[in-house]
């Protein structure tokens, strides 16, 4: 209860702050439509054998692009909190550890669920079909999803020795997660080794499954590995950086 | 209120082990502001640290406010309040926004947060900043901002890290007059490092001077002074030197005097007050005078003095 109290706190305190950066809000609006605008009308020509299906294909790699590019940067908003002494001031109330977290990965997946609205609703104007309880169940995965890259995102933050390090690691992680992940085009497309190695990204294993959800199969076998893989995923993020947050640091 | 025993941190690195605390044992009392004082890298921030909880020791215990700091934390987080060296107010939030939040995480309700909240802004005089950000303030103003997001859930101990490091004399002494009322108003027990002697003379009932990791003084700020560091005079006389040292070391209250050319450096007592008498002694000396300084011992001075490599240095200096 003093966890769930302290996180709502702590959430509405960053809703507050983020609601005051109007640029801020506007570029985080206008981000996820500009993949649809700029890159879209490529795919459904590179793959017109396709039709309309491109679009389904599309759209549940854009939602994890999404959650990767939102999310995985969420670190950035802690460094300045950690510069000004704010975090450690927080540290010393006794609030609960993990509702410091939480409270923040929360702000995190409201501006993620937007941004998916957004997608989803200039996504059905372009010309996608797909079905709603897929779509639904899709964006599920994507907020597990968000859970896990805003909280190993922190604990990066909170662990780098120098915040100088923080863009460099954070993009030499993203680049290659994205690239492996089947988000612009199927794995299936892959020479077997390359589909060896994106088999350890746990990002391809949702994008898979979404697939399979916004075409409206749901008993598939990558619907029920990529489920079993974010849940995992959110799990283990959130305990470790909790105990980060939690932790002495030294 | 804080009793310290056996205090240690060592940090382990690739390069091996740094003892950044080396066994602090000290007391502080109800009521008492104690002044923390070392030299960059003494250790003082490190011991401060593991006082507040931030970082875990190695070894050595703690008790504040009768809560042990490794066994029961979250009742030490309760009890304290810390300000560190750079603060802690949210760069970008709206000033009373960040005083209500802390006092929400401290357990508060919302009414009860507000009024706490009104009543460190009246208590700070910073009412007329509340609905500013903290980024927009200047160093004296943010300083207040900060003891009073340190201050609002009325901890019966204080942790100060350096409250007036780079302010301008009129809002250390602002900071001081505050630090003082908290006492006076409310007995809070207040634990303060600094860099500067000034600041403890002011404000501490009693001084812990730390070096490399371990306590090395404990007294009274007066009684430190008097006995570890002096007044410094210098001299620059245009000619006569020999008869100039001879005619100063015989002055009252001089203990040691040394010539570098025609620059004389004298540690003596009270400086202020017997400067008039060395230059009437130099005059009636017939030794004409072309630049006095006063410098009154700071902080270094007190190591210089204190630690044993220091002593040798300044005796050196004394017979040069």
């Amino acid at each position: 209860m003093h966890t769930i109290r302290d996180a709502m706190i702590v959430f509405r305190d960053e809703v507050s702050a983020s609601l005051r950066n109007r640029v801020g809000i506007a570029i985080g609006l206008v981000q996820p439509c500009v993949y649809l605008f700029l890159f879209g009308p490529l795919l459904t020509k590179a793959l017109p054998s396709q039709g309309d299906n491109a679009w389904r294909m599309y759209i549940p790699g854009l939602l994890v692009q999404l959650a990767l590019f939102t999310t995985a940067y969420a670190g950035f908003n802690l460094i300045p909190d950690m510069r000004s002494g704010y975090l450690e001031r927080l540290r010393v109330t006794p609030a609960s550890r993990l509702a410091l977290l939480l409270g923040r990965v929360l702000r995190d997946l409201v501006l993620l669920t937007i941004q998916l609205l957004c997608i989803l609703a200039l996504g059905l104007a372009f010309g996608l079909r797909a079905s709603l309880p897929g779509v639904l169940a899709s964006a599920g995965y994507v907020l597990l999803l968000g859970i896990s890259l805003a909280s190993l995102s922190y604990m990066l933050a909170l662990r780098l020795p120098l915040e100088y390090l923080f863009a460099p690691v954070l993009n030499g992680i993203c680049l290659p997660l994205m690239l492996l992940s089947g988000i612009l085009l199927p794995m299936t497309f892959a020479p077997g080794w390359l589909r060896g190695i994106s088999d350890a990204n746990p990002l391809r294993y949702a994008v898979d499954a979404m697939r399979d959800l916004f075409d409206g199969r749901f008993s598939t076998q990558p619907v029920a590995i990529g489920a079993l893989v974010v849940m995992a995923l959110a799990a283990l993020s959130m305990r470790l950086s909790t105990r980060v947050f939690g932790q002495y640091n030294s | 209120m804080i009793q310290v025993r056996g205090l240690t941190k060592t940090f382990s690195s690739k390069k091996g082990n740094v003892t950044a605390v080396a066994g602090v044992d000290f007391e502080v009392g109800a009521g008492e502001i104690v002044g923390f004082l070392g030299p960059n890298g003494a250790g003082k921030t490190t011991t401060m640290r593991m006082l507040t909880t931030l970082l875990k020791p190695s070894g050595g215990s703690a008790v504040i406010a009768g809560h042990d700091l490794l066994r029961a934390s979250g009742e030490v987080r309760r009890t304290i309040g810390y300000v560190s060296q750079t603060g802690g107010a949210k760069p970008a939030a709206i000033i009373r926004n960040d005083i209500v939040l802390q006092g929400r995480l401290h357990g508060m309700s919302k009414s009860e947060a507000h009024a706490r909240a009104d009543a460190v802004l009246a208590e700070f005089e910073i009412e007329d900043l509340a609905e500013r950000t903290a980024a927009t303030l200047s160093g004296g103003q943010r300083r207040r901002v900060d003891m009073a997001l340190g201050l609002v859930h009325r901890p019966p101990v204080l942790f100060l890290d350096e409250p007036t490091a780079n302010l301008d004399p009129q809002s250390r002494a602002l900071v001081w007059s505050h630090i003082r009322r908290l006492r006076e108003e409310h007995g809070t027990t207040v634990f303060i490092s600094t860099h500067y002697l000034d600041e403890a003379d002011n404000l501490c009932d009693r001084v812990l001077i730390i070096d490399r990791g371990r306590v090395v003084a404990e007294d009274t700020p007066e009684q430190l002074k008097a006995a570890i560091a002096h007044d410094t005079v210098q001299i620059d006389v245009a000619d006569a030197v020999d008869r100039a040292v001879e005619t100063l070391a015989r002055v009252d209250g001089v203990h040691s005097v040394s010539a570098d050319g025609n620059s004389l450096s004298l540690a003596c007592d009270q400086a202020d007050q017997n400067l008039s008498v060395l230059l009437r002694q130099l005059d009636l000396a017939e030794v004409r005078v072309e630049s006095v300084r006063v410098v009154k011992p700071s902080l270094d001075d007190v190591f210089m003095a204190i630690t044993h490599r220091g002593r040798t240095e300044a005796t050196e200096h004394a017979h040069a």
